[in-house]
């Protein structure tokens, strides 16, 4: 507990200025909770940038989400004609009006049925709009736009009276108000200088053309007593209303998985610690013109959906007719994908918008398609809607959202040098957590594709260059050949396979000469021996036959003189006993 | 129920017994006796008791005087003190 209170002694509680959220996609993230509550709001900006449309946004979504009813007093347009203006965005007026949820009130001012003869004020006005809130319990008030006034009455100096006395009495009324007002000659942020009473939130709209593109922008310049985002952020006015993208995420605080995914290349999933692409992360896949960038990517996109995966395919290049039907002649089926609503396809053309608005354009796709992976095919036709810088400052966010997000996203982008040192034109390599690199190799008069694997953060990964071959059956990657001249790919390396076999073969059947021969040369041998050997038995014989002779012969005469001796003997034996 | 048809039909809107708007009635009487005798009719309307007819004449300013009758609507606002404006509004007199 001694430690709670700790604590509690060194955080200060802030003290939070009530905010109303405007329940537009982004706003309130701008301006951490949305517009001040029980004050007015200035949106100003120059003519069609959507000031009425987004505080009549402002009031639709206050009614539908916040259960806040809001007024909203017209001094330009008239009530069905607005009514009718946003049925496209799929805002009800009518029904809205007719569940006391919104009043719309629309202040005709003409010039010509209109004398001014001294003194007046703007009570009807007042009684007008306290009528109005007090009748729906209004909680949020819009006045749009309320200069019309000054174009409708002379006597400025009663005007700036009464809107000093407008906005405090809509102060003490305790209602959330925007004002609108048209952006003014120079530096003055309204042409009748409304900001003067308005201080306490400014919100200026800005509707650029640069390069015959048009971008909307929002920035808050002011909020009083509130932290707010000060850049400028692009907002997109479609279907669903206003989006505005607090694009900046400053931090790095990205949550990261070390789980993995399928290239859809099993070749290529080799090369990368056999087992693919981080989850989360970012792979860029750069190369020239015509090295089958798409078609890495139709793969990826192919595995994803094999594996009961989502993904969306953000195409700038191709239709989605054409990738699909050129997908099938390397034997990849996209449309089975489509139809089971695992594959998004989204073909726009880089300059049918702004950077910005694409950006918008990819989040509210991506919010609400929620897929797994993103490929975006090529990022380098971008360019002709952006600087560099401009892509890249995109790009980054968009990786940072993506990778919040935990979707995997690939890049493909053409390079339009074939140095391999050299960046990709749209400097995000640096950005990427892989980067694939697929070159043409030219060679004996003709081009081969090769694949490198020139980053790939935290994971082993081949620094082997392969060739990249697309075949009937999807795409491989084959060892090139590394011989003693050099790298050999295409029907170089099939040649030189050939060429190998074939010394192989006459190598082989160099040997199977020589070892006859041997052969032969061991039984010629063998049969020498044979002969030598005959040869020595029949000299050993002789000898033998001559030894045994001898032996014979000495034997009889032994015998022969023993007898002799015996005889002898015997005859004088015989004479001695005589 | 009135039936009689005016050939002028004013009127007047206020926002309670308010200095301008007593001198816009007062005005507005003074006109009509001079150049309207009999022939006008002059309906006040006080929009602090009837809010909601504010937006049917299109009132966003105190005193207005509206001429309903003869057509077009033509609207005066102001304490009327302007003798000419006002007659040159409700086309009493060619403008000058």
């Amino acid at each position: 507990m001694t430690k709670d209170n700790k604590k509690d002694k060194k955080k200060p509680v802030k003290i939070q200025l009530l905010k109303t959220p405007t329940g537009i996609s982004g706003l309130d993230e701008i301006t951490e909770g949305g517009i001040p509550t029980g004050r007015p709001t200035l949106i100003c900006g120059e003519a069609g940038c959507g000031k009425t449309l987004m505080s009549l946004e402002f009031i639709v979504r206050g009614a539908l989400e916040y259960n806040e009813p809001g007024v909203f007093m017209a001094f330009e347009e008239k009530t069905d004609e607005l009514a009718s203006n946003v049925g496209s965005l799929g805002f009800d007026l009518a029904q809205l009006q007719r569940e006391k949820k919104l009043k719309l009130d629309y202040v005709h001012i003409d010039r010509s049925e209109i004398q001014e003869t001294g003194e007046y004020d703007l009570d009807g006005l007042f009684i007008r709009l306290n009528y109005a809130i007090d009748s729906i319990g209004a909680k949020r008030v819009v006045l749009d736009t309320i200069e019309n006034l000054f174009a409708g009455l002379s006597n400025q100096g009663i005007l700036r009276a009464e809107l000093r006395r407008l906005f405090q009495w809509l102060k003490e009324k305790g209602v959330t108000a925007i004002v609108t007002g048209e952006r003014g000659e120079g530096p003055s942020l309204t042409r009748q200088g409304l900001e003067e009473y308005v201080s306490d939130c400014v919100i200026v709209l800005d509707h650029r053309v640069i390069n015959q593109i048009s971008t909307r922008r929002l920035r808050v310049i002011k909020y009083r007593g509130s932290v707010h985002g000060t850049n400028e952020y692009p907002f997109l006015i479609d279907e669903d209303g206003i989006s505005v993208l607090p694009v900046t995420s400053l931090k790095l605080e990205k949550e990261v998985s070390s789980e993995r995914v399928s290239s859809g290349i099993p070749a290529l999933d080799n090369m990368l610690d056999g087992k693919g692409f981080f989850k989360g992360g970012s792979v860029l896949v750069s190369g020239t013109a015509g090295t089958g960038k798409t078609s890495i990517a139709a793969c990826f996109a192919n595995e994803t959906c094999n594996q009961k995966k989502k993904c969306l395919y953000f195409a700038f290049e191709e239709s989605p007719r054409q990738i699909i039907r050129n997908m099938r002649s390397i034997g990849m089926d996209l449309q089975k994908h489509i139809d089971k609503g695992l594959l998004l396809f989204h073909a726009s053309r880089p300059t049918i918008h702004g950077l910005e608005q694409h950006l918008v354009a990819f989040h509210k796709l991506i919010k609400y398609f929620k897929p797994d992976v993103v490929i975006l095919d090529p990022i380098t036709n971008l360019i002709t809607v952006g600087s560099i810088s401009e892509v890249k400052s995109m790009l980054i966010r968009l990786i940072d959202f993506l990778q919040e997000e935990q979707i995997t996203v690939m890049f493909t982008a053409l390079s339009l040098n074939t140095i391999v040192s050299e960046q990709t034109d749209e400097g995000v390599s640096s950005l990427v957590d892989a980067w694939l690199l697929v070159r043409d190799i030219e060679f004996n008069g003709e081009r081969n594709r090769g694949m490198y694997i020139m980053k790939s953060r935290g994971m082993k990964h081949s620094n082997q260059v392969r060739e990249f071959v697309i075949t009937d059956n999807g795409i491989d990657l084959v060892e090139v050949y590394l011989g003693p001249e050099g790298i050999l790919t295409g029907s170089a390396r099939e040649a030189q396979k050939l060429m190998e076999k074939t010394n192989e073969i006459l190598k082989n059947n160099a040997l199977n000469l020589k070892d006859r021969e041997i052969d032969r040369k061991r039984k010629m041998l063998a049969s020498k021996i044979a002969a030598l050997q005959t040869e020595f038995e029949s000299a050993e014989e002789e000898l033998n036959k001559i030894y045994v002779e001898d032996q014979l012969i000495k034997n009889a005469a032994a015998d022969n003189r023993a007898e002799m001796l015996r005889i002898r003997s015997g005859s004088s034996q015989i004479k001695e006993k005589k | 129920m009135e039936t009689k048809r005016y050939r002028y039909e004013l009127r007047l809107y206020i926002a309670g017994k308010t200095a301008k708007s007593n001198a816009a009635l007062t005005n507005l009487k003074k006109y009509c006796e001079e150049y309207l005798e009999g022939e006008y009719k002059i309906e006040v309307v006080d929009l602090l008791l009837k809010p909601q007819l504010a937006e049917g004449d299109q009132i966003f300013a105190v005193p207005t005087l509206v001429r309903k009758v003869p057509e077009p609507i033509r609207k005066i606002i102001g304490d009327l003190s302007d003798e000419e404006k006002v007659l040159v509004g409700l086309n009493l007199r060619p403008v000058t």
